[in-house]
This record gives structure tokens, sequence and C-alpha cells, in this order.
């Protein structure tokens, strides 16, 4: 335990919610951050290497085993790897039928990567909290945050890009004028215009915010329970973390499905062509 | 957590995970199952028809069992009539062969007998001559013996 070996709890804490960051030094040379004043000093130009790592090494894992699937797949009697896949695909393709009416082929796969690695990113709050860090600090590397979506920039990378895909194909079914319309028209009518753009627009801003924020602060709030158990003695820490692993399980698939559904939503939301 | 570079490393992988899964994991999963719910379907329905033409063909069993068995106790009638038939005609052919074979064992009799009893008559009478000639010899003339062989034999 980090408050047994000497450093204090607060430090224990912060120290698990530091990302590994490479960025810019403020003597202009490249290199890892060793305290959060470094970070915060780098701004907006550094990249959170254990973030940005754990997320592409989950994603490529969610697409190596997917495609080894497909590769093999068989329209007889499909063994046991297969029966997992394609029940993951049809829960994922029910969930579009039942929500989104219109004809896409972009739909299916966004949903499906959504959840996967979402599902995947949240499942690293399993691991136990130590175990990875610790590894890390022993091998010489200063902060290893382990769970990607405990991180906004995933959270929120991910929500703006379905914002982007919203405004897309807003554009391309409706036309620019259309969604411009969309926007102006909406409540109140043609009078109110202005007002209806404004509330329209925060309409349609909040829905990235949420959707990222909502992953972000469930995960965040979940791990950092985790780590205030992980403070307590050793030999009764298993009383607390059990059951909140166990609840948590809940939360993990909770979360990747909420956001896989909200995707959904969203995107049926753009395209659907609304009466004026 | 503050946002930094990691939010477009993030956008860009999210960009090629969702091309790849478009391009090499979605269609084929999603054609597989649906050509094994359509081969399920079929089956059912095959099944289904299967079913259906099994009954057709159990009526139409049980119907030519019928038939065939009507016809068979049509010429079981048929053959024990014809049977009856050719059995009085063998015997009314038989009565009247025996018949016919004791008309004519009749009057072959009847004939053998008219046949003997001539050539009795005959014999007696010549018998009768001879003696009587022998009784009269000389007396009686050739003339008047044969007359007397006549009206004797007249008589008799």
């Amino acid at each position: 335990m980090a408050s047994e070996s000497g450093a204090s709890s607060g430090e224990y804490i912060s120290h698990h919610l530091t990302n590994l960051t490479l960025g810019q030094r403020p003597d202009g040379s490249w290199g890892i951050a060793h305290s959060n004043e470094e970070i915060a000093q780098m701004g907006f130009w550094a990249i959170n290497l254990d973030t940005l790592g754990f997320s592409v090494v989950l994603g490529a894992l969610f697409l190596l085993l997917f495609h080894w699937v497909a590769r093999r797949v068989t329209t007889g009697v499909p063994g046991r790897s297969q029966n997992l896949i394609e029940m993951t695909v049809e829960f994922v393709n029910n969930n579009i039928k039942s929500m989104f009416t219109h004809d896409s082929k972009t739909i299916g796969p966004l949903a499906l990567t959504v959840f996967v690695w979402v599902l995947l990113m949240n499942v690293m709050d399993l691991v136990p909290v130590d175990l990875l860090p610790r590894l890390a600090e022993l091998t010489g590397v200063p902060y290893l945050k382990v769970v990607p979506s405990t991180d906004v920039n995933v959270t929120m990378g991910l929500a703006l890009s379905v914002f982007l895909l919203i405004l897309f194909f807003s554009v391309k079914q409706k036309g620019a004028g259309g969604f411009a319309a969309e926007l102006c028209f909406h409540p109140f009518g043609k009078i109110a215009a202005p007002i209806n753009f404004i509330l329209e627009s925060v309409t349609l801003i909040a829905k990235p915010i949420s959707l990222g924020l909502r992953l972000f602060g469930n995960l965040y709030a979940g791990e950092m329970i985790f780590i205030l158990i992980a403070l307590l003695p050793w030999w009764i820490q298993w009383t607390l973390s059990v059951p909140w692993a166990i609840f948590h399980i809940l939360i993990i698939f909770l979360q990747a499905f909420i956001f896989m559904v909200l995707t959904i939503v969203y995107l049926a939301m753009a395209f659907a062509v609304e009466e004026h | 957590m503050n946002i930094n570079l990691t939010i477009l490393g993030q956008m860009v992988s999210f960009a090629i995970f969702v091309w790849f899964c478009a391009r090499y994991i979605w269609p084929p999963i999603v054609n597989a199952m649906q050509e094994r719910e359509k081969k399920i379907a079929d089956g059912l329905a095959a099944a289904d028809r299967a079913t259906r033409d099994l009954e057709l063909a159990q009526d139409r069993a049980a119907e030519r069992l019928k038939e065939a068995k009507r016809e068979a106790a049509g010429i079981v009638e048929q053959s024990r009539r014809q049977a009856n038939s050719v059995l009085d005609e063998a015997k009314a052919k038989a009565l009247e062969e025996a018949e016919r074979i004791k008309v004519a064992a009749e009057a072959e009799i009847e004939r053998e007998f008219n046949r003997a009893r001539e050539e009795l008559r005959n014999k007696v009478a010549m018998l009768v001559v001879a003696g009587a000639e022998q009784i009269l010899q000389r007396e009686v003339g050739e003339a008047a013996n044969s007359e007397l062989v006549d009206s004797l034999t007249a008589q008799l």
C-alpha cells in the first residue's frame, strides 16, 4: 500500500489518476512528464501514452477476435466462438432494428465497434487497481492509468466522432438548407427563428457532451471507489472490493450499452427528415 | 485528465476501427446469420410441406386399399358364380349324355331281341318242316309241301 509505504493517501490517489503523458516540456525537449505540474505545462500538445496504448490494444483485440471468427464463419451449426460473436452481433443488430428504421451501411459496424470497444475498455476497471501500475513502476514507468474510459480524452473523442457523424448524416440526408431549417424553425415556428436556433444548438451540442461525460463520469467514479477501497488495510479490502466489483460488472455493461443505444438514437434522429 | 492530443488519436483510431469493422467483420457475420435464418425457415417450410404430402399420400393409400378390397370381393363373387354355372352345365350335359346312352342301349336291345326272335322262328319252322317231311315223305308233293311250310311260318 502506498499509504503504508510512507506516501500520503492523497498522493496515492493522485498517482493513480495521472496519465503517462508524453509531451513537449517548457524547455523545448520532448519527454515523459514526471509530475502533474509538468503535464499541466505541456498543455494540449501532449499524448496520454497509457490511454492511447490500452485503447488501441483493446480495439485491436476486438477486431482480431471478430475478424478471426468472421473469416471462418459458417451458415451451418456455429461453433462456440462463432456463437459468442453472433450473440453479440445479434444483440447489437436487434437494438438497431428497434431504433433505427432507415437504411444505412454505417450504423451496424459503428454500433458494434462502439459497444464492444467501450465494453472492453470498461472491463479494464476490473483489473486490480494496483497490479499494472505497480508492475509499470518496477520497470521505471512513472504513471499508468489502466482504464482508458476513465480518461476524458477517450470518452470525448468517441462522443465527438459520433457528433461529427450526426452532422455529416444530417447534412447528407436533409441537405445543408434542410439541416439549417431544422435548427431554426423547430420548436416555435418561423417567426422565432433566432430563439429556435439557440435552443436547437444547445440540444445539438448537449448530445456529444452528455454522451462523453456520462461514460467518463461513471467509470471515473467507479475507478475512484476501487482506489479508495485499496487504501484500506489489505485484510479488509475484499469485503468492499468484491461487492463493488460485482456491482461494477453491471455498470461496465450498462454504460457500454447506453453509449451504443444513444449513438444509434442520435444517428436515427439525424437520418429522420421532419416535415415543416 | 486534461484534454490533449489523445482525443485526436482516439478519434482517428475510432475511425479506423469502424472502417475495419464495416469492411471485414460486419458483412460476413450478418450475411451468414441471415443465410442461416433463411435456411432454417426453408427447412421448416419443407417439413410442413412434407407433413401435408404424407397426409395426402396416406389418404390416397387408404382409398386405393379400399378400392382393391372391393375389386377383390367382386372378382371372388364373379368366379364363384362362374364355377356354379360351369358345374350346372356339366351336370346337365352328363345327365343328357346318360339319357342318350340309355336310349341307344334300349334300342339296341330291342333290335337284338327282334332279330333273335325272327331267327328262332325261321329255325323252328324249318325244324317243323323237316320233321313233317320225314313223317309224310312221298305222300305229299313238293308243291303241297312248300304251301304247308309257308302257312306254318305265317302261323308262328
